[in-house]
């Protein structure tokens, strides 16, 4: 499929910069103790990195450490440390890959290490595990918990009621508590200006995930798409470096766009483009390589993923909104992808399939996260009754070793494809 | 009438996969409707004040067979949603007219939506519950939603709530908490006299039948045992701590006292004991509601614990008050909210020497073996701590 | 001839299916998979073009006055006389392996006295071997491994103690031994070993040595004709182990869908439970996957897991299904997990609870696994066919089949005894199919 040998992965400018800022991030919380500066770990869906930033805070994110330590083979020794310290084999391995992690002096997926909190801001959206996570972490420091309680869009619409309750939440209990700890006053002009960075980045970041909509697709939605949503999702929301970042990116893809390429994969060029796949659910990091791989061995691409919406979905309109900035906090967090009904996931998937031209779904389903999975299969049948595509259904897990088996997922995934292939060519005929 | 006769009613009405006891309460009177909810807790006065019938569903037991409701779920998804689903496509739910869904976790979260999905033509609502705790925050958007669901439930039942009917109903349920709170106590007195096992039943039966009726039912059976001398076994005192979703066999139950334990506090059915005073019945129903719930509620592992030094502390306090000598975990397999919860709660009784044992169990666990060594094991260790 | 080869490089088992041009199924292999794909592969590709060729004897024979009226007896016992010499053509090279492999490096002073002993024990097996193969004898297993392993072990054990030799060295040396030869592909040529199965035959139908040139000669033409293996395709859980390139594997689903088309036309639905999965296929009326699921990682509910419970009950695999149809009572075991299953049967057992009703129980309970997986594929329309392993076990069939009427009513249900052989069959239909579209693509141009 490449001409480069599999050893070289090719790296282009905005890979470059993302690589330094993620290590100027870890660096920054490994020496954000001794500096005195404050730390607030919190979670990549509902996070309030603007906010943060307004009180001089050093974001880091538990979520963040437990893949890029899964990218690094270090999760599975890390999970079991876990469980050896009590924990369930049964319950999500980000938790545990967590909690291992501090038991063995917190050292970070970069080998820094990681500094202790002065406060957790337990972001409560989409996912009733981040509560038990926090509540865990705080056992190990003396810490204030802020609880951010973001309800769930069940009906498929954020109402005033919801909307409310989370705005009365940050104006009176997040925002005074997160003065307190870091002894900055809070400045509604400074965050307005974070969020108008924010709006900026946003824009870029939906034509990148839109350029999936050509043929051949120039990017890779998901497995590509994991790199496009690092700097957004988490501590660069709001930064002028994010910003720089996504106008470079977005750079790159229009270039690919005007040549008819591919997406760049870790072995160089994409070869022909033979699926077009949109995927639901997360990836694998323990074997993320290896799981890439086997799509664009077969000419796969994934042109939508409902991943690359978990800390954020803007493509249906949302902007951080500086002329209502806490209100657009509130939207912001109530909209997350895991924070919205079943029916609402499907309707999004559906529209996917039709305005990316998808030949079919593939549903990545992960032991580790019972927001995502609980009900996939449900999705799956609806999905394929309302667009007529066949679907298929893989079982991994987040960061857990033990959960990726690389033949029984090739074996189905080869089959799925020889299957559309089949049909396809049935179609053509 | 006699204990085994209260008894056997109570496990008639458990062991009836197909909810006659709703159907023929429907049946009694023209119009009546019935809704549905899942554990652990809704305000079920609001019901009630519907003249409705609130009905628990605690899935399916280990004697029904799932076979669609697998057909949705990975294997490391617990078993409740599995046999909940069955139960619905098999049409043993269709005299529910609607369900509710309350926030305890991300699978009955996403049951919810799969609920709107595959019986579209029934009311499903998800009941959000607040995780944070002020009355001017968390009060003003629990009250709204009970006001929703209060709309809604009007809207069912062609006419609205009125305060009043819904005074009544948290009066009706004041009561039933009283007399749930009696049981429980001559339990934990007297555990010999009234083996969990048929606790449990008689909190089942609470599950489908009225209120009212079943307020009566616990009175009576309290009464008759208290007529009978049974016999005292030299067992432990233990709470058990876990089950407030998933429901263990009843098999499982009865295992643990043959094994030599006596239950004297648990969190089953917790939504019969959830509010832990008297909701006041004079003022505005839905604040006086709002404020028992933020308040005066049970902690469990699906609720957030504000402060770190009070992680723990219910649990330790019912063992205090019940006289326990130990903690029994059992939580159902891939539950997430418990089994992330233990360890902590572990922590918290390891610091006032209370000890304790955890097992898992699935709704159908078969093999109960090894759960009655635990058990024995634990209750053995300790008489012998204790001696 | 042009020879279409399908093989199914399965868990447990390798089969391989040969068609003609005309789709017709002239021959069938099977062996056990062992550790060794590729060795499986050949072995089962080799059966089964064995087997294409006494389809050609069968046919070339047909007008041979002599034969009239036994035909069939005539090539069963060629059939068996071939098994025979194949039998100890391995069986010599078992001797000479663990001959070489019995060196006194490791047995020191024993290995005189350990050279005797295999000398013996090879001696006793040789002997035995025809009676192995006679007509109506009964034999475990058609591998190999099995057969020679079995006695091996039985006369072993005699001999050892007749020499006063420890059993271990015996045990030691058939160890180390096996695998090589179970892995040697014999490069004999086919028709010379034919010829000496022909001999004996010929003993066996003693009448007939005036007749011999008759009957000789329209053998020796089939055993002439070339059976060109046109194309071969490769399926199964194993194929990426194949040395074929891409173009010559498929996925075991698509295969197992055309095969079940193929046997049964009208086939809607597919379910296969083998030893490692259960799948769940949805075809169209041409044969082509619509929709598939299969179990989940975890192997709950396969074939594996009935060896298990075989294993736990001291019983072999076959005799599982006959004791559960004699059940009288329901068993509910809510448990397919192969972890639990050893835990659970003894719980069961020690409450008191009848084997064959316990073993009903699990016959249901895989069953309802494979229920499930079909309700999430879509459900079972008409016809349903069942293939693999399991489909052979005619508990699993009765549960299977009250279940079906529970849930969705009167259907047709197809099982063919054959039914191992659908995937292997699937393959080859592509092989013959990869050839058309050769020469449609080729006739286009």
């Amino acid at each position: 499929m490449s001409n480069a040998a599999p050893q070289d992965v090719i790296k282009e400018p905005s890979m470059l910069k993302q690589k330094e800022m993620i290590d100027t991030n870890f660096k920054s919380l490994s020496t954000a103790n001794e500096e005195g500066r404050k730390v607030c770990s919190t979670f990549v869906p509902g996070n309030l990195n603007e906010l943060l930033m307004c009180f001089d805070l050093v974001r880091n994110f538990p979520e963040i450490n437990a893949l890029q330590n899964g990218m690094r083979k270090k999760t599975g020794r890390l999970i079991m440390e876990a469980e050896r310290n009590g924990q369930s084999e049964d319950v999500c391995t980000y938790v545990k890959s967590d909690l291992g992690m501090m038991l063995q002096g917190n050292i970070g997926p970069t080998g820094d290490k990681l500094p202790d909190p002065d406060v957790l801001l337990l972001s409560y959206t989409g996912c009733f595990t981040f509560m038990k996570w926090f509540e865990l972490v705080r056992e190990h420091y003396d810490c204030e918990t802020i609880m951010l309680h973001v309800p769930y869009q069940a009906d498929g619409k954020i109402t005033q009621n919801m909307r409310d309750y989370v705005v009365k939440q940050l104006k009176e209990d997040v925002i005074p508590t997160l003065e307190r700890v870091s002894g900055v006053k809070f400045d509604m002009d400074r965050l307005r200006q974070y969020m108008r960075e924010s709006a900026k980045a946003e824009d870029d970041l939906v034509w990148i995930l839109q350029s999936a909509k050509n043929k051949p697709s120039p990017i890779d939605a998901f497995f590509g798409g994991v790199y496009y949503i690092g700097p957004i999702f988490t501590a660069f929301r709001g930064t002028e470096a994010a910003t720089e970042y996504y106008r470079t990116l977005r750079g790159e893809i229009e270039q690919r766009l005007a040549n008819g390429q591919g997406p760049v994969t870790p072995e160089g060029d994409f070869g022909k483009e033979r699926f077009r796949l949109v995927v639901e659910g997360t990836p694998n990091y323990t074997n993320f390589r290896e799981f890439w791989k086997m799509f664009y061995d077969e000419g796969a691409v994934v042109v939508a993923s409902t991943y690359t919406k978990v800390g954020g979905v803007y493509d249906f309109g949302f902007r951080h909104d500086p002329d209502h900035p806490i209100e657009s906090l509130a939207d912001y967090c109530l909209g997350c992808y895991t924070n919205l009904s079943l029916p609402a996931r499907i309707r999004m998937l559906c529209n996917y399939m039709e305005d990316y031209q998808a030949d079919g779904l593939v549903i990545n389903s992960v032991k580790s996260c019972n927001s995502f999975s609980a009900g996939q299969l449900l999705m799956l049948r609806e999905i394929e009754k309302r667009t007529g595509k066949p679907a298929a259904f893989i079982e991994t897990d987040l960061v857990d070793p033990r959960y990726f088996s690389a033949a029984n997922v090739k074996n189905r995934l080869e089959s799925y494809f020889q299957m559309l292939q089949q049909k396809g060519a049935i179609q053509a005929a | 009438m006699t204990v085994q006769e209260i008894v056997d009613r109570c496990q008639a009405l458990f062991d009836d996969l197909d909810f006659n006891a709703v159907k023929d309460w429907k049946a009694a009177e023209p119009g009546r409707k019935a809704i549905g909810y899942l554990p652990i807790y809704v305000p079920r006065e609001i019901i009630h004040a519907a003249g409705m019938l609130p009905v628990g569903i605690f899935g399916g037991g280990d004697q029904l067979e799932v076979i669609h409701g697998d057909a949705y779920y990975q294997s490391y998804i617990c078993r409740i949603p599995r046999s909940t689903i069955e139960l619905g496509l098999t049409g043993r739910l269709d005299s529910l007219d609607g369900m509710l869904f309350p926030s305890i976790c991300d699978v009955i979260r996403n049951l919810s939506g799969m609920w709107q999905l595959l019986f579209k033509d029934k009311y499903v609502r998800y009941f959000d519950v607040p995780q944070t705790y002020r009355d001017d925050i968390a009060g003003t958007f629990y009250i709204h939603e009970l006001q929703s669901l209060r709309d809604d439930l009007g809207e069912l039942v062609g006419r609205p709530i009125s305060d009043d009917d819904l005074r009544q109903s948290i009066a009706v349920y004041n009561d039933n908490r009283k007399a749930i709170a009696a049981l429980y106590q001559y339990r934990a007195e007297r555990p010999w006299q009234a083996p969990t096992s048929e606790l449990y039943l008689l909190l089942r039966a609470g599950m489908v039948l009225p209120v009212e009726e079943h307020s009566q039912l616990l009175r009576d059976y309290v009464a008759a045992a208290a007529e009978e001398e049974r016999p005292r076994r030299d067992n432990c005192r233990v709470v058990v701590n876990g089950v407030f979703c998933e429901q263990p066999p009843l098999g499982l139950i009865k295992s643990l006292e043959l094994a030599g334990c006596y239950v004297v506090d648990d969190d089953f059915l917790l939504i019969t004991r959830w509010l832990l005073d008297d909701v006041p019945t004079a003022g505005d129903p839905l604040e006086n509601l709002s404020k028992a719930f933020l308040h005066h509620s049970a902690a469990t592992s699906a609720k957030f614990e504000p402060d770190k030094a009070d992680k723990g502390k219910f649990l330790i306090e019912q063992v205090r008050s019940s006289g326990a000598e130990g903690v029994i975990f059992a939580a159902p397999s891939f539950c997430d909210p418990a089994l992330l919860d233990r360890p902590m709660l572990q922590e918290a009784l390891n610091k006032v020497d209370i000890p304790f044992t955890a097992f898992k169990y699935a709704e159908n666990t078969g093999q109960l073996q090894a759960i009655r060594e635990q058990a024995g094991t634990f209750a053995d260790s300790i008489k012998l701590w204790s001696a | 001839m042009q020879c279409f080869v399908g093989i199914d490089l399965g868990s447990t088992t390798t089969k391989a299916v040969v068609m003609n041009e005309d789709l017709q199924v002239i021959g069938r292999g099977i062996t056990n998979s062992r550790s060794n794909y590729d060795v499986a592969a050949e072995v089962a590709k080799q059966e089964a073009l064995l087997n294409a060729r006494f389809y050609l004897f069968r046919h070339s024979l047909d007008g041979v006055r002599a034969l009239d009226g036994r035909l069939d007896s005539f090539l069963d016992q060629l059939v068996r006389d071939f098994r025979l010499e194949q039998f100890l053509e391995q069986l010599a090279d078992l001797e000479q392996t663990c001959t070489a492999n019995a060196a006194p490096d490791r047995f020191g002073a024993d290995t005189a006295a350990l050279h005797e002993a295999l000398a013996e024990i090879f001696r006793r097996l040789n002997r035995e071997a025809p009676a192995q193969f006679a007509a109506g004898a009964n034999r475990k297993s058609d591998f190999f491994r099995d057969i020679a392993g079995s006695r091996y072990l039985a006369v072993g054990e005699e001999v050892a103690g007749e020499c006063k030799l420890p059993f271990d060295y015996v045990l030691n040396v058939y160890d180390r031994s096996i695998i090589d030869v179970e892995n040697r592909i014999s490069d004999e040529s086919l028709s010379d070993k034919l010829m000496r199965a022909l001999d004996r035959t010929f003993i066996a139908f003693d009448d007939l040595s005036a007749a011999s040139d008759a009957v000789r000669a329209p053998v020796k033409a089939a055993l002439d004709m070339t059976l060109e293996e046109t194309y071969v395709i490769g399926t199964g859980y194993g194929r990426a182990r194949l040395p074929f390139s891409k173009e010559h594997i498929r996925s075991e689903i698509l295969c197992h869908g055309l095969g079940a088309h193929v046997m049964y036309p009208d086939t809607a639905t597919v379910l296969d439970i083998g030893g490692q999965d259960t799948k769940a296929i949805q075809v169209d009326p041409a044969g082509i996957v619509e929709n598939f699921q299969m179990n989940d990682r975890c192997a709950a509910g396969c074939g594996r897991y009935l060896g298990y419970i075989a294993d736990e009950m001291n019983l072999g695999l076959h005799e599982l299904g006959p004791l559960a149809l004699k059940s009288t009572r329901n068993v509910r075991i809510n448990s397919t997990c192969t972890v639990f299953a050893g835990a659970e049967l003894r719980d069961r057992l020690s409450l008191g609870e009848a084997r064959e009703d316990i073993l009903a129980g699990l016959h249901r309970a895989i069953i309802l696994r494979a229920m499930s997986i079909l309700s999430r594929s879509g459900g079972i329309r008409d016809q349903f066919t069942f293939t693999g392993g399991v489909a052979n076990n005619g508990a699993a069939v009765k549960a299977l089949k009250q279940l079906i009427k529970e849930n969705y009513g009167d259907l047709t249900i197809n099982i063919d005894p054959d039914s191992i052989y659908t995937g292997a069959l699937g393959a080859a239909t592509f092989a013959r199919r990869a050839i058309e579209a050769d020469a449609a693509q080729a006739g286009g141009h």
